[in-house]
């Protein structure tokens, strides 16, 4: 893990404290929430302060991803362009992707591999660990010009984030003060990220999905165990995950991580389905090729879908074999973007990896479940607009955000709202 | 094209079947006669939308991927039937095709495309733009595709892909 600078960055954090004006809660319940929550520009700034510069960790890439000495990777935290390095000495680094000269962007290309990085604009050079090495004409030309005296290269290094890794997945943090990575994620779902990621993985793919939406209602729908059998067919018809399934939701203490896992057991009756008439429990609908819902049992303790979230923004998902890591990256107060990572793991033989690549078809943007969750926080987003005064409603499976052995709650989505209150100060 | 295809000539009128099968692909696509898309293709097939830069780098995953006429009749029953999303329909325009023959049952083809997408709203935006990358059946009448990759530009969609480009 990296020590990185403190000092002049702190100021700013304390002065945009003072000059909040947040959209205000209606009580200190989390059932009750306010739609403008969603729209509010100011609400989305200070939210670039508090939250993903605050005390946070968010996703940034996976080891698999910056193997070699010298690679680097282009990510971000919030709306902040970031950039993650392994150093010649194998160590992770992490720094904001801009120049401390003028402030240009510093990496072009997503991905990389070099002893250093130079600024296009005026050629200062930076070492895979953010510190500055060089400073073109430094000493002027022909003995005139150049930095003056008490111009001290090492006090204008890259800003450096935290780094650390829990199973392959790389974090950044931006604030001194944050618990380390597994004491925030959690004992319990850091046990859930080791169930899944106990190998080295192997990229599959990536690919982008443009939300237009704010955020947080794409992390709330990912939180959300009460939709998902309800909207997405596939969940329900080809019994992959229901309501009356054994399975559970997990909340950390702090209320911003949470899994949710099911355990497939077709020979539960439809009847609670039925008497509900759900769109998405059609018996009916059957596929001429069902190998995109034929998983098996990897992991060997029956839980065929694990959905699971560490905030501000991280996914992983397991739907039967289908393995992906997601980040959620805000673009402004209407749009966030999806970027999916699909894996599999490097000792796959080619059965199983045909067997994900199949899988794939149900998420992403054009999966089969995941589609659907790509228009849904549209659908809210553009019915809140205009709307001051009026709020949402989480009543489902009670008021609180504690674990439950059953998903009919909306308890996870609760305990998001009770970690984004806390570091919102609201 | 591929390293399969030799540089012996097509016949003009493999050509013009070649085009008349793509024509036909837009045309059940961007008339909502998703039903007639499977059937352009051999039982044995393979479809894969994936992104140039996955493309550049190897990565198996397609955002759709099949490697059966089944999975893709599967993917219009699931529009018609199972999926939530908004109406929306495309319009596809071709560039003009390179044919190459890989043997006397198979050519090779390539073509650039462009598709808008309008949504029911009115909203129309310019939602792809890639290359189709074909291997066609060309050993009876109609032809089929033995295998379309569809490569986009930009790894990034809007919203969703419903329906197939």
């Amino acid at each position: 893990m990296q020590q990185p600078e403190q000092a002049s960055h702190q100021a700013s954090h304390q002065v945009s404290h003072q000059v909040s004006h947040q959209v205000s809660w209606p009580s200190s319940e989390l059932t009750l929430v306010p739609f403008r929550l969603y729209t509010d520009a100011e609400q989305y700034a200070l939210e670039q302060e508090r939250i993903f510069k605050g005390p946070t960790w968010s996703y940034l890439c996976l080891a698999a991803e910056i193997p070699n000495r010298g690679d680097y990777l282009v990510s971000s935290v919030g709306e902040t362009p970031v950039v993650v390095t392994r150093s010649a000495s194998g160590e992770l680094n992490a720094f904001v992707n801009r120049c401390a000269h003028r402030g240009s962007l510093l990496c072009l290309k997503r991905r990389g591999n070099g002893d250093g990085i130079t600024c296009v604009y005026h050629g200062w050079s930076y070492d895979l660990a953010g510190n500055l090495t060089s400073v073109a004409f430094e000493r002027g030309v022909k003995r005139q010009g150049g930095m003056p005296a008490e111009f001290k290269r090492s006090e204008h290094n890259l800003r450096k984030l935290r780094v650390a890794e829990f199973c392959g997945l790389i974090f950044g943090s931006f604030d001194q003060g944050v618990p380390d990575l597994e004491t925030y994620l959690g004992a319990e779902i850091a046990a859930r990220i080791r169930r899944v990621l106990k190998r080295p993985v192997k990229v599959l793919g990536r690919t982008t999905q443009v939300l237009p939406n704010n955020w947080k209602l794409y992390f709330e729908n990912v939180k959300d165990s009460y939709h998902a059998s309800i909207l997405h067919l596939f969940f329900t018809t080809f019994e992959i995950s229901r309501l009356s399934q054994q399975g559970g939701i997990i909340v950390d203490d702090g209320g911003g991580n949470h899994a949710s896992y099911s355990i497939m057991d077709r020979s539960i009756g439809n009847a609670e389905y039925r008497e509900q008439a759900l769109r998405s429990a059609k018996d009916d609908y059957r596929l001429e090729d069902s190998s995109v819902v034929e998983g098996v049992d990897e992991f060997g303790d029956g839980v065929m879908m694990q959905i699971l979230t560490v905030f501000p923004g991280f996914v992983l998902q397991q739907h039967l074999n289908s393995i992906a890591v997601r980040q959620l990256v805000p673009r402004g107060v209407e749009r966030s973007e999806l970027a999916w990572t699909i894996l599999g793991f490097a000792d796959d033989d080619a059965a199983m990896t045909e067997r994900r690549l199949k899988q794939a078809n149900l998420v992403g943007p054009a999966g089969y479940i995941s589609m659907e969750d790509g228009a849904v926080g549209g659908f809210v987003q553009r019915a809140v607009r205009g709307l001051d005064a009026d709020a949402g409603l989480l009543m489902m499976g009670g008021s609180d955000s504690r674990s439950q052995e059953f998903r009919a709650t909306e308890a996870s989505v609760r305990g998001f709202w009770k970690k984004y209150r806390a570091l919102m100060g609201a | 094209m591929d390293a399969r295809a030799a540089s012996r000539p097509v016949d003009q009128n493999v050509r013009l079947e070649v085009q008349d099968l793509i024509a036909r692909y837009v045309d059940a696509i961007d008339q909502d006669r998703l039903e007639e898309w499977p059937e352009l293709f051999v039982e044995k097939c393979r479809y894969l939308i994936t992104s140039a830069e996955s493309d550049a780098d190897g990565l198996p995953h397609g955002v759709i991927y099949a490697d059966s006429r089944g999975m893709l009749r599967d993917r219009v029953s699931a529009l018609r039937e199972a999926n939530i999303y908004e109406q929306q329909r495309y319009r596809h325009v071709v560039g003009p095709i390179r044919v190459e023959a890989e043997s006397e049952m198979i050519v090779q083809a390539r073509s650039h495309f462009l598709v808008v997408r309008t949504m029911h709203t009115g909203d129309a935006t310019l939602f792809a733009s890639g290359i189709y990358r074909d291997r066609i059946d060309v050993s009876c009448i109609p032809y089929r595709f033995i295998e379309r990759i569809v490569v986009t530009d930009s790894h990034k969609f809007d919203t969703l892909l419903a329906i197939p480009l």
